[in-house]
């Protein structure tokens, strides 16, 4: 029971970092795509604003995530970690890079050494939301076996790299609709049409490789396929699919109202779909959630945590997000 | 307890080798996340009082201290990588335990990152007492974050809270695991490190700005402010270190043993200042007999530990640079006290830094307090880290077994160094810039010389110190 509750829980973090963060990291993909100084500086200005004041707090999940994971099931975090040591060595450089380019961006003065840290954030930006991407396709695939798993090619197969490529779209597309809609919030009509449009297309790209990789899970993963698509998971699955093209929709019309709400619902869905699909297995082929998990004191330790972070972050953390939303801390001689 | 099965690692050099150089970079900014979020609210409170320099110098500290807390939660995260691609025999058996005080760590590195970005964001937007008490959370869980991950460092020295059966922990109490032998002894004196390093290194700018001429109020406020919080924290932190030394001779004597070049379990030990173990021998150290004794236990008479109670394979190895780390920590320490009393004698005489010729010596080492803190608190880890060495877990488990089998340690060190290198570099790079632009009030920067009333241009904007 208390390591089930648990797994749920770092499922709910690792959803919260998904579609917090992931954002943030596809905030660096459009940077990436702007174009020259003087015509991407309005695109670049909107990224900087929407992610300042947010991302350090959204990417703390990632770290809660990792230690429910090392408290909770020790064993499988060590195996995870042996096994996935490349991808995960340079998900670990992105995440130093994307953040110290971003942190540097905004406080050099000249335009060589902020094009030089801005591509810094945005080239590493794609780095850690693709390599932790081919590490959870490597866990889905059963690839994963500690010291035994093999440190290449269990990322480096058709799964791993498409889920990696698909983490990538999805942080895309997230990001594009979050940042449509900030441009709407801010009054800048211009640039929601130009995230719309993007929004748009990533969608497209997203939906593609989403269902690509559900076909090749169909040979690497067939117990996870078949719950997705006939099993207990099916009904997630449904949902995401309603809620991506419900956003797609709307992102035609070049409607921004809801379409937030959607596109994080359409990410949750198939990140529940995941777990669901993978339950009652932390590691395939044999783990179970029951036998990787820690002593029962660990476990409500956990939850302990994972409340009073509910409790006492929550109310701050909304906090945080009304100021910034209302463009209260979002203006550019804040920093 | 060593099972016969456990595996050995040939990547123990490599895996302590980056280890040792992630952890030594993230903790500068670690202390500068703890200790400089006390300072900037001191300038803030003194700037509502109405003082408008201790204002500025505040908004300013803000921003320096937005970029910091930045490239030190990215840092921060690579250490929470480094658990798993490094020690996964550590994290694998001893997760569980070890990883509460972590789990803790999270919630008060989230209440951080939130409170500094409202912070940051919230100059001239929020009601400004409201804006000044959004500092309170983030100095709290400054030092409750410390408190929690040096707890998991102190579980390492002094397990305890679980019980094991055929290699796997079999139940954990969460609250003998945090609050293990070591927490209430090592806790405090990082806490009180950090303090020290945040402050010296916030004065080192003012202190070369004073020498140089600057002397006007701003500038000696921005040396005064974090220069008064080394000098108060500093006596507390002596008292600290030595019962945490006097812990360590009764918990980890082997520990000690290196600290103080003791090689054989006697009374009336020696004390040696300074000097390298050289062939069983000390080499141009000063050796106070029986001071060792008398600091272990108040008596000439009293027996401290040698190395030689174990085995020369659970030895740490190196002592001398144990030792030396150790007298460099304490020798910094000391005149960092002697600065302190120095101030304080000054400013009850005439209410100001130390005049004249013996004032520019007071004001050389204001300068020189940031590096020397850093220094002190880096010898420290290399004491407690070296120190316990060959165990991770002391008496528990081997580095050997902690270690991870991976191969390619080496290539991720290799880039471990060159990135922290170039992070370094960019960071005082970065706070250069900063420091120049407010120095020449760059045209196309706005920003209110005070960010409350009075309106603007009242006030006169004095020049950053130039460095």
């Amino acid at each position: 029971m208390i390591p089930d509750v648990v797994a749920a829980v770092l499922v709910l973090v690792i959803t919260a970092y998904a579609v917090l963060a992931g954002a943030d990291f596809g905030g660096g993909v459009w940077d990436l795509l702007a174009g020259g100084a003087a015509a991407g500086a309005p695109v670049r200005r909107r990224i900087d604003r929407s992610i300042g004041p947010v991302w350090e707090s959204n990417h703390v999940w990632l770290i809660i995530a990792l230690v429910l994971l090392w408290t909770g099931f020790p064993g499988a975090f060590a195996a995870i970690f042996t096994t996935l040591f490349v991808p995960l060595s340079v998900a670990a450089l992105g995440i130093v890079l994307r953040g110290a380019g971003f942190a540097f961006r905004s406080q050099v003065q000249t335009l060589r050494w902020q094009r030089f840290s801005g591509a810094v954030f945005a080239l590493s930006s794609l780095l850690t939301p693709f390599f932790l991407g081919t590490a959870i396709g490597a866990i889905v695939t059963g690839r994963v076996r500690g010291a035994a798993g093999d440190p290449v090619s269990s990322w480096v197969n058709p799964s791993s790299l498409l889920t990696g490529a698909l983490f990538v779209a999805t942080s895309a597309y997230l990001a594009a609709v979050y940042l449509a809609t900030d441009s709407e919030r801010a009054g800048e009509p211009g640039l929601r049409r130009y995230f719309t449009r993007r929004a748009l297309a990533a969608a497209a790209v997203t939906g593609l490789l989403a269902a690509i990789t559900m076909a090749v899970l169909h040979t690497t993963a067939p117990r996870v396929f078949s719950i997705l698509t006939t099993g207990r998971a099916l009904p997630l699955v449904v949902v995401s699919v309603l809620a991506g093209v419900a956003a797609a929709i709307l992102l035609a019309l070049d409607q921004t109202r809801l379409i937030r709400w959607l596109a994080a619902l359409a990410v949750t869905a198939v990140i529940w779909g995941w777990a669901v699909a993978q339950y009652p297995l932390l590691l395939p082929p044999r783990l179970t959630v029951h036998d990787a998990a820690a002593p029962a004191g660990a476990g409500v330790t956990e939850l302990v945590v994972v409340a009073i972070i509910v409790v006492l972050v929550g109310p701050s953390f909304a906090l945080l997000y009304r100021l910034a939303q209302r463009g209260t801390l979002s203006e550019p001689d804040a920093r | 307890m060593l099972s016969s099965l456990a595996v050995h690692s040939d990547q123990v050099i490599p895996a302590r080798a980056q280890m040792g150089s992630s952890l030594g970079f993230h903790i500068i900014l670690a202390c500068m996340g703890i200790g400089f979020p006390a300072v900037v609210m001191t300038a803030h409170y003194l700037g509502l009082r109405g003082d408008t320099d201790a204002l500025l110098l505040a908004r300013r500290w803000s921003k320096v201290m937005a970029v910091l807390v930045a490239v030190g939660a990215v840092s921060g995260t690579v250490l929470s990588f480094d658990m798993g691609l490094l020690w996964p025999g550590l994290m694998g058996t001893y997760g569980s335990a070890i990883g509460i005080p972590f789990s803790f760590e999270g919630i008060f590195f989230l209440l951080e990152a939130v409170f500094t970005a409202i912070y940051l964001y919230g100059w001239d937007r929020l009601p400004r007492w409201l804006h000044f008490w959004t500092l309170g959370p983030i100095v709290i869980s400054g030092i409750l974050g410390a408190l929690s991950v040096v707890a998991a460092n102190s579980w390492m020295n002094d397990p305890s809270g679980y019980t094991m059966a055929h290699g796997q922990i079999t139940s954990v109490n969460p609250v003998a695991v945090f609050f293990n032998g070591a927490t209430y002894y090592e806790a405090p004196h990082m806490i009180l490190a950090a303090y020290m390093v945040a402050g010296g290194l916030a004065a080192t700018p003012y202190a070369v700005g004073l020498l140089r001429g600057h002397r006007d109020r701003y500038t000696r406020l921005g040396f005064g402010v974090p220069f008064a919080i080394v000098a108060i924290v500093t006596p507390v932190q002596i008292v600290v270190g030595d019962t945490a030394a006097r812990a360590i001779a009764s918990e980890q004597p082997v520990k000690f043993a290196s600290m103080e070049y003791v090689a054989r379990s006697t009374r009336g030990a020696t004390e040696w200042v300074a000097g390298i173990w050289y062939h069983g021998h000390v080499i141009a150290g000063i050796g106070l007999p029986d001071v060792d004794s008398l600091l272990v236990g108040f008596s000439p008479h009293t027996r401290v530990t040698g190395w030689d109670s174990v085995r020369p394979g659970y030895r740490p190895p190196l002592p001398t640079l144990i030792h030396l780390s150790f007298d460099l920590m304490v020798g910094i320490g000391t005149l960092l006290l002697l600065w302190g009393i120095w101030l304080a004698w000054s400013w009850w005489r005439h209410r100001d830094l130390p005049p004249g010729r013996p004032g520019t010596v007071f004001l050389v080492g204001g300068a020189l307090s940031g590096v020397a803190a850093t220094a002190a608190m880096e010898a420290g880890w290399v004491v407690t880290e070296v120190g316990r060495q060959p165990w991770t877990v002391y008496h528990v488990l081997l580095t050997s077994q902690a270690a991870t089998t991976a191969s390619g340690v080496t290539g991720t060190l290799a880039a471990t160094l060159v990135i922290y290198g170039a992070l370094t570099a960019a960071t005082f790079a970065v706070l250069l810039v900063m420091q120049r632009r407010w120095g020449s009030g760059t045209p196309g920067q706005p920003e209110p010389a005070v960010p409350y009333a009075p309106p603007a241009g009242q006030v006169a904007r004095p020049p950053e110190p130039p460095r």
